[in-house]
């Protein structure tokens, strides 16, 4: 689902689209308490994972400046993870956007034969849509997270970056499992359900041809691809088909191997509260020759797909940055409310209003930068510190600018509507015109009483504000206060 | 294909990018360099135990004992090791109820029994990690990756000297940068999931149960 | 945070647009409490607005221009006291980004180094000390999202509030959580804006305060006009009024 693809001609933007789609949410009062629940879970285990706030000032410097440094050098990174990479017999594939990535990933299928694939989880393939892509060409695709698994059977978009099912409680879960499992038990126990999940996927694992998987982080250094994970099911997608392939963006190559424990610490304390991950798995060959397991074969896909544009901005580049822990969404008072569903978009909350605009166009998401009332939760727990709610504000200012429209941002100004430009402009007449902005105040003391009971959406839940009787300005001076 | 990595390099050169490093040099990794022996250890079975890890505490010598007198009791009847050093010391001794089953050939071959025939596999571990309760595999011929992946109970063998306080420490003290074998794993714990409910479960994909053995001269 | 001054003679009072026309006496309350302290209010009648309704809307332009006339209320080197986190963290941390590359540039970082909301400057700066003269009453406190990440000013109004002894002040669930207001936000996403309000207010009609405390009166707003629509009777003060009337 890419709901944020509508005809933009009818609603630029999209706020049409994304007012229906939060009222929609809004609508499910037994999903608002998952999310209710799931969010102030996951904030505590991470708040109990940060009880100094001097080492965690310090961690996310540390990880910002690792980053920082990765999107400052990126190409020669890039460059030299590839050729780490393929000295160690990984083969690496540059792809522009979703069409050369799906093509490229079907070429390797094709070429190794492979019918089925199991995947783990990956951010940057739902981005792609892969799992659509490889279904029309004929190749069964089995989840293989868990969450992802479930969301799969829903057949439904994951509706949060790290906890794809977090919308579903085990009543929901259980309901899948009865209708696509039949000859298991019925179940909402969730130990159960787990078991179950196991043993079916068990065969997938088993006899797929290949496993394509995300990177967590790709080290240029060794030419090493870091993936983390609680289940095994990265493990198990990585090291028994014999043909491995992982996705990446470009931005997640970092320099060092020796990167890695700040960001790992960084990313799993943000994303899940957990210390470290089950398993934090490295993978820097295929199968050698003296070896009796893994895949003979092993690609790596790095995908643009509008991430070298967005790196051009010099303000909003720093969204490169992020390394998918999804804090900015467990902390953000509009994602507990509507969940990730009701952004439309493959990347929700903070870090989708700020890089689905950049990566889709301000006219196909622009809206997204308006689902936010700038409360500044997001950028207090982001790990790499990106300024998200500085980075929203710009993008409204980037979506009403009028401008160059070669500018790097595609569909700037293109947002602007004349009647609110219009209104903003007057705003600014009478604000910065003592007269008539006096005049202003006393009409509006003086006649308050004529002041609509009903004042448009405000109304609609809240009994409507009045001007006092007299502003402030005629009391300071009544009181006596000086002037200049 | 080229074409495209020359068009995305290129337009990455183009941009200049320097952001604030000021953050490099901030020290958030405590280092944990008092950490004695006694220290280490007890850090590492405390991380381990808080996610339902068992670890044991074992002289050097009686490893084999502990699987002969743990293993039938919890039902354990087919054990795999790999063809290495522990392996041979295993397939010396007999474990009465237990069947021992080496992995030295290609898993294409037995696939099939690994999934459903194999009880407990037992490996090393190159090294563990104190802060983290994590164990460090380097899997290899000796010892192969599905060993400590695909049977329901993992069991690994974790020297006490071993024992480093952090991730960090590990890769600098064994430069691991220098060069990286085909894959290393850090274990901290069985396999889980909280996807349902947020609501922890075990053993979902990888082993239910890890059992980590720290053997003591 | 601005540096801590010793504490001046004289300051300017920026009252904040809001506050003018809709709270005027959660205004001149602030006033009147630096009065008291012995320091000179001087209310600028020029004045009207930050700028930050059309900043963030993203009409950056318009912004700079009602900021620009009120920056020319204060030319002086004296601290600038605003009765609002969110008006003070807009001159403090975004005007300097609005002003970049203008010839006033220099002005207004020095205006917005000099900024203070008012329970900081009460607290850190004149170390005000409150005798309670109030019955017991029950409130709780809300921490405007501006407060808690903006002038990170929050906890002073803790303190200010503790000073109270007949005050008792309680907690409420979800305290961090932003209570929709947002200001144009409240606006363009009315049904989400008052989702949050809605969660909010069910969180402090939980916790059987008799009065709601801010340091803004744009939440105030938001959650007065809702309880009021929700039939409660609990009374929302900014936190300035509510200090006087203890204290008089």
């Amino acid at each position: 689902m890419n709901d944020t693809r509508q005809d933009t001609g009818r609603d630029p933007g999209g706020y049409r689209a994304l007012h229906e789609r939060i009222h929609d949410a809004l609508g499910k009062p037994q999903v608002r308490d998952n999310f209710r629940r799931a969010m102030d879970g996951i904030r505590a285990h991470r708040a109990a994972q940060f009880p100094d706030p001097a080492y965690l000032a310090d961690l996310r410097a540390r990880a910002h400046a690792i980053r920082q440094h990765s999107l400052d050098a990126l190409p020669e990174l890039l460059e030299h993870l590839e050729q780490k990479l393929t000295e160690n017999g990984i083969r690496v594939h540059w792809a522009e956007d979703a069409a050369q990535a799906n093509a490229i990933i079907l070429e390797l299928l094709r070429t190794a034969g492979a019918h089925s694939v199991i995947k783990g989880k990956s951010m940057v393939s739902e981005e792609i849509e892969l799992n659509a892509a490889l279904e029309k060409a004929g190749i069964e695709v089995v989840e293989s997270d868990l969450g992802e698994y479930i969301i799969q059977l829903a057949h439904e978009p994951p509706s949060h970056i790290v906890a794809p099912a977090i919308h579903k409680n085990r009543r929901d879960v259980a309901e899948l499992f009865e209708r696509f499992h039949p000859e298991l038990p019925y179940t909402e126990d969730i130990d159960r359900l787990t078991g179950n999940a196991r043993q079916v996927l068990r065969e997938k694992f088993a006899n797929a041809d290949a496993g394509i998987s995300g990177v967590n982080f790709a080290v240029a250094e060794t030419g090493t691809l870091c993936l983390v994970e609680n289940e095994g099911n990265g493990r198990l997608s990585t090291t028994l088909p014999p043909l491995h392939i992982a996705v990446t963006g470009i931005e997640k190559v970092i320099e060092r191997l020796d990167d890695l424990p700040p960001l790992l610490e960084a990313l799993t304390k943000s994303a899940t509260g957990q210390p470290i991950t089950t398993y934090v798995n490295l993978i820097s060959r295929p199968r050698q020759d003296d070896e009796l397991d893994g895949p003979e074969a092993v690609h790596l896909v790095m995908l643009d797909n509008g991430r070298s544009r967005i790196r051009e901005h010099e303000e909003l580049a720093d969204t490169l940055r992020c390394i998918r822990c999804g804090a900015c969404i467990n902390h953000c008072p509009v994602y507990v409310q509507v969940g990730g569903h009701a952004y439309g978009s493959v990347y929700p909350g903070p870090i989708g209003s700020v890089l689905e605009p950049q990566r889709l166009g301000l006219e196909q998401a622009g809206s997204l930068a308006s689902a936010c009332s700038l409360c500044g939760a997001c950028g207090e727990v982001c790990p790499v510190e990106i300024p998200l709610p500085a980075l929203i504000n710009r993008l409204r200012a980037e979506a009403v600018q009028s401008g160059p429209e070669d500018a790097p941002l595609p569909g700037r100004g293109r947002l602007r509507r004349p009647g609110e430009a219009i209104a903003w402009r007057l705003w600014r007449w009478l604000y910065t015109s003592p007269r008539a902005y006096r005049g202003f105040l006393w009409f509006a003391t003086r006649l308050r009483a004529l002041t609509p009971a009903r004042l448009g959406p405000w109304t609609r839940y809240r009994s409507a504000p009045r001007p006092a009787a007299r502003s402030l300005s005629e009391l300071a001076r009544r009181e006596g206060f000086r002037n200049e | 294909m080229n074409e495209t990595r020359q068009s995305i390099l290129q337009r990455l050169r183009g941009t200049h990018v320097t952001g604030d490093h000021s953050g490099r040099s901030a020290r958030s990794a405590p280092s944990h360099a008092d950490w004695d022996s006694e220290r280490l250890i007890a850090r590492f079975s405390e991380r381990q135990q808080a996610v339902r890890g068992e670890v044991y505490r074992l002289p050097r010598g009686q490893w084999l004992n502990w699987l002969a007198l743990e293993l039938p009791g919890r039902g354990l009847r087919q054990l795999l090791a790999g063809s290495g050093d522990i392996g041979r010391q295993l397939a010396a001794v007999d474990i009465r109820g237990v069947q021992l089953r080496t992995y030295d050939e290609p898993i294409e071959a037995w696939k099939q029994q690994l999934f459903e025939e194999v009880d407990v596999a037992i490996t090393g571990a190159r090294c563990g990690i104190a802060e983290t309760g994590s164990l460090v595999l380097w899997p290899d011929r000796q010892e192969p990756r599905l060993t400590s992946l695909v049977p329901p109970v993992h069991i690994a063998l974790l020297s006490a000297d071993t024992l480093y306080p952090t991730l960090a420490d590990a890769m600098a003290a064994e430069n691991w940068a220098e060069r990286m074998p085909t894959n290393v794993l850090l274990i901290s714990g069985p396999s889980k999931t909280a996807d349902i409910e947020q609501t922890l479960a075990y053993g979902i994909h990888g082993p239910k149960s890890l059992i980590t053995l720290i053997l003591e001269d | 945070m601005p540096q801590a001054p010793l504490k001046p003679a004289s300051v300017y009072y920026f009252g904040t647009c809001l506050i003018e026309l809709l709270f005027p006496r959660a205004g001149l309350a602030g006033m009147q409490l630096l009065r008291r302290a012995g320091i000179e209010v001087i209310f600028p009648h020029g004045q009207s607005c930050c700028g930050q309704p059309a900043f963030n809307s993203g009409y950056r332009d318009e912004a700079l221009g009602v900021a620009r006339a009120l920056l020319a209320c204060f030319p002086k080197d004296i601290p600038v006291v605003v009765p609002s986190a969110s008006c003070a963290g807009m001159l403090r941390n975004h005007w300097p980004e609005l002003f970049v590359g203008e010839p006033d540039e220099a002005q207004a970082v020095a205006v917005a180094g000099r900024t203070w909301e008012l329970s900081e400057f009460l607290v850190d700066v004149l170390q005000l000390q409150l005798q309670d003269l109030g019955e017991p009453i029950r409130v709780t406190l809300h921490h405007s999202c501006s407060a808690r990440r903006e002038t990170g000013s929050a906890r002073q109004a803790e303190d200010l509030l503790g000073q109270l002894a007949n005050v008792e002040l309680l907690g409420h669930a979800h305290a961090e959580e932003c209570c929709g207001f947002g200001g144009t936000f409240a606006v363009k996403q009315p049904e989400l804006s008052a989702a949050m309000a809605q969660s909010k207010c069910e969180a402090i009609e939980a916790s059987a305060a008799q009065r709601l405390i801010s340091q803004d009166c744009g939440c105030l707003m938001n959650l007065g006009g809702m309880l009021e629509r929700r039939g409660q009777d609990i009374v929302v003060q900014h936190i300035a009024e509510f200090l006087l009337e203890r204290s008089q």
